[in-house]
């Protein structure tokens, strides 16, 4: 692998990304997948980096999840966009940044649709009008969560209590990256890094002094596939897509997967437990699922966030081994206390994932 | 173990590191004109048992260069020799002769 | 009266032209911004389809130039349009009047970079067609170590739109067959594989380089355009392609990929066309006159082309154009310039 050819790719791929002032829209399913992880991002944007990270709760889904299993009109789904853009105008913002890719994916697509369709813009902006009384406005920059944490990669590693690092052998972390498919894929030059070698989180990796591992499935879809996963009859499908990638990354022997999907940790983790027991294997060391993890709550590890409170009970792949690696503290009694010290009650035992 | 109502599906993926060159020289010893087939499917369109069953001598070569002889076993059982495809094979293989050696040689585990 | 010629581009077409006119008793100035002539021909080994030593042909091609003259090193700087001729500024400080010009600036290899999913310039052993062959010529490659598996991709920067190369490069087809068997030969117990998506064997003795391929060198010729490469953890490769015969996707492993680059307008010769204002077409290629009545015209009076300047072509193909183009020339300069009182008129109506 030569380092310097992505290099040189990565420079071609380089996006504006403005270092302030925000409009900030949740996603559907991280708040319950990872429930932390949006509340981290707050946390260290606006409360350790000072940054002016404004949020609604008028703000609504994006209509993503309808949009992709063909359940709701295309024109509907870009009068939901509308709204939130209009909300973000409305509270006096211009950069709007999300959280999901699958919203990203498609606030990207629906601004080229009306870049090359101005009349099915001008239809949204009565669309608008009609349904909210709301003036149709466009975010002058629409960024993903992650472009941000990227932008900010380095102050947070100015501010680090500690790196990916094995405090055991003083060795780099092995971390596998993942990107959601609607980061880059549709649209190239609006992700960092391009769509083939994708920098986003490997700038993250390289700046909180991990070691990225490139593997041969490692541009493969996480296996969510939205209809792939919805229908039980399809499930298989989305399973060995996950397997798949597990397969070929199994020999790099990563400690670590980061990601910035809300759906590719969700099945990166949950699946890892469906193939250890219903074949057996597991990919991690000694019997351990490799954990996969959100950028949100790689970057609260690196800062010295309790990892309780960043949520990482609440994966399904054991996170005890790479928090040992690290050296993170950690009370194994608290795991599963909520904030308020009430027992969350804990999840039954596998039979294969340790 | 668990049964969750699905599991992991097989792959379509050819795997040409599965080609066994082995018996494909062996093959291609007795009968170098399967190196030179170039897929044009004149044999198949021809084929007096394709068109009621699965046989294809074009695929048949196929399957083999792509690590299934069984199913290139498969698509020629039906063959009745009747030689038709001999007399539209473009670069004039011996096609009977390479049938009967591709089931020679790949039969024999 | 003997005529100055200005031959811009030493590369096949730029020689054989130079040859050519020399002959017929013009005065002809031939510039190269290289220090050597050959273009792409000096850095090619052997040719298709019988496997002539390139430098042969070139050491032909160059001797038979003799009394031409010659500035290498040398591009324009400035050139403009005069009455009946061009008054050409040339970088090595001399001007020459030229009645006629002609343009062999030739092709520029396909970038492969821009394939970012084949991993030129990042996965160790993804080499291009013009890597092979300074492979064969000097017999030193650190990325090449006794390879078991290789495989070729044929249309690398050709017939690809998504990378602004619509057009077929004519000669990647013949030159993988070719290369395909010098490899073999070089690891006979290497197994090859061609990705292809037609094969384009047109030229006389092609296809019998193709038959000798499969049946001497049993060379495995899939019909599938190679999507993906990627790299495992022993520097090995990856290749996944559609079987498009069989429907079904493959992969496979190999220890060397080699690129297919195709050709696209050369940057030099854009340049020289922008000082000109010349006319390109679609494809980035130099418009001409009439692509089957006058392919050696541009739209420019007392303007030539000559070679891939107009597009793709083989090595015979583009010195039969330098030849045609030669003769173009001599045509226009003995109608022309003997009465050139009415040199305006002749040319309204003739070119």
């Amino acid at each position: 692998m030569i380092y310097e050819g992505k290099q040189k790719i990565w420079s071609e791929y380089q996006k504006e990304i403005p270092d302030d002032h925000y409009f900030y829209v949740r996603s559907c399913i991280r708040q319950s997948f990872f429930p932390a992880s949006e509340a981290t991002f707050l946390d260290i944007t606006r409360n350790v980096l000072g940054k002016d990270i404004f949020e609604t709760e008028h703000h609504t889904t994006c209509g993503g999840i309808a949009y992709h299993s063909d359940t709701i009109p295309q024109e509907t789904v870009m009068t939901i966009i509308a709204r939130q853009f209009a909300l973000m105008a409305k509270h006096g913002y211009e950069n709007y940044v999300c959280s999901c890719i699958t919203s990203f994916g498609l606030y990207c697509e629906t601004m080229e649709t009306w870049r090359e369709y101005p009349e099915l813009e001008a239809k949204i902006h009565e669309n608008l009008w009609k349904s909210c009384k709301l003036e149709f406005a466009k975010p002058k920059f629409l960024v993903h969560a992650s472009d941000l944490i990227y932008k900010y990669r380095n102050m947070i590693a100015a501010q680090a209590v500690r790196k990916l690092v094995n405090v055991h052998t003083g060795e780099p972390l092995k971390v596998v990256e993942h990107i959601g498919c609607h980061y880059s894929k549709m649209f190239p030059s609006k992700g960092v890094g391009g769509a083939e070698y994708p920098y986003v989180l490997v700038g993250m990796i390289e700046a909180w002094g991990g070691e990225i591992v490139d593997y041969p499935e490692r541009r493969h879809c996480c296996g969510f596939g939205f209809r792939q996963y919805f229908i039980k009859g399809n499930r298989g499908y989305s399973l060995s897509n996950t397997h798949k990638k597990f397969e070929s990354m199994e020999p790099f022997k990563p400690d670590l997967i980061i990601t910035n999907c809300p759906g590719c940790p969700y099945f990166l983790d949950r699946w890892q437990y469906v193939i250890a027991e219903s074949t057996g294997k597991t990919y991690g060391q000694d019997g351990h699922g490799i954990p996969a993890l959100t950028y949100e709550e790689v970057a609260g590890l690196v800062m010295g966030y309790d990892p309780w409170d960043l949520g990482l009970q609440t994966h399904q792949v054991g996170v005890e081994p790479l928090l040992d690696k690290m050296g993170v503290e950690y009370d194994p009694a608290k795991k599963y206390l909520g904030k308020n010290g009430k027992d969350l009650g804990s999840p039954s035992p596998c039979a294969c994932l340790k | 173990m668990v049964d969750f109502g699905f599991g992991l599906v097989p792959s379509s993926r050819m795997n040409l590191d599965l080609f066994d060159k082995d018996k494909y020289e062996k093959l291609a010893a007795i009968e170098p004109d399967v190196r030179i087939c170039m897929a044009c499917g004149s044999c198949t369109a021809v084929c007096t048992a394709g068109k009621y069953s699965q046989t294809s001598l074009r695929e048949a070569i196929e399957d083999i260069k792509n690590a299934k002889p069984d199913k290139a076993l498969e698509m020629l059982r039906c063959c009745q020799l009747c030689g038709k495809c001999s007399m539209v094979c473009p670069r004039g293989i011996n096609t009977r002769n390479l049938i009967l050696s591709i089931t020679k040689v790949y039969s024999s585990k | 009266m003997k005529n100055n010629i200005l031959i811009i581009g030493g590369g096949p077409a730029g020689l054989e032209a130079s040859a050519q006119l020399q002959r017929m008793g013009y005065n002809v100035i031939l510039i190269e911004k290289d220090s050597s002539l050959g273009g792409h021909l000096a850095k090619w080994d052997r040719l298709f389809p019988d496997g002539v030593p390139a430098d042969e042909v070139l050491s032909g091609l160059i001797r038979s130039t003799e009394g031409v003259k010659l500035f290498t090193e040398t591009e324009i700087r400035a050139i403009n349009r005069l009455e009946k001729s061009y008054n050409v500024r040339l970088t090595n400080g001399i001007t020459v009047l030229s009645d006629a010009v002609l343009i062999a600036s030739g092709f520029d290899l396909f970038n492969a970079v821009k394939k970012e999913e084949y991993g030129y310039g990042i996965y160790d052993r993804v080499i291009t067609n013009a890597d092979l062959e300074a492979y064969f010529k000097t017999g030193s490659d650190k990325r090449i170590d006794h390879p078991k598996r290789i495989g070729f991709v044929h249309c690398v920067g050709s017939r690809d739109e998504k990378s602004g190369c619509r057009s077929c490069s004519k000669v990647c087809c013949a030159t993988a067959v070719k290369q395909a068997i010098e490899v073999k030969e070089a690891f006979p117990d290497a197994e090859v594989f061609c990705f292809y998506m037609d094969l384009r064997l047109f030229g006389r003795h092609y296809e019998d380089l193709y038959l000798k391929a499969q049946k001497e060198y049993g060379i495995r010729f899939i019909r599938g355009r190679v999507a993906e490469v990627s790299e495992n953890l022993d520097g090995t490769l990856i290749v996944k392609a559609e079987d498009t015969v069989a429907s079904k996707p493959l992969k496979a492993t190999l220890d060397l990929l080699v690129l297919m680059s195709g050709m696209r307008p050369s940057a030099s010769g854009k340049a020289v066309g922008d000082l000109l204002e010349m006319t390109v077409e679609e494809d980035g290629y130099f418009a001409v006159r009439s692509g089957i009545a006058a392919g050696q015209r541009s739209l420019l009076p007392g303007l030539f082309l000559a070679g891939t300047a107009t597009g793709p072509k083989t090595l015979p193909e583009t010195l039969a154009d330098a030849r045609a183009a030669a003769v173009e020339i001599d045509r226009y300069l003995t109608e022309i310039f003997p009465d050139a009182r009415n040199y305006k008129q002749l040319v309204r109506e003739r070119w």
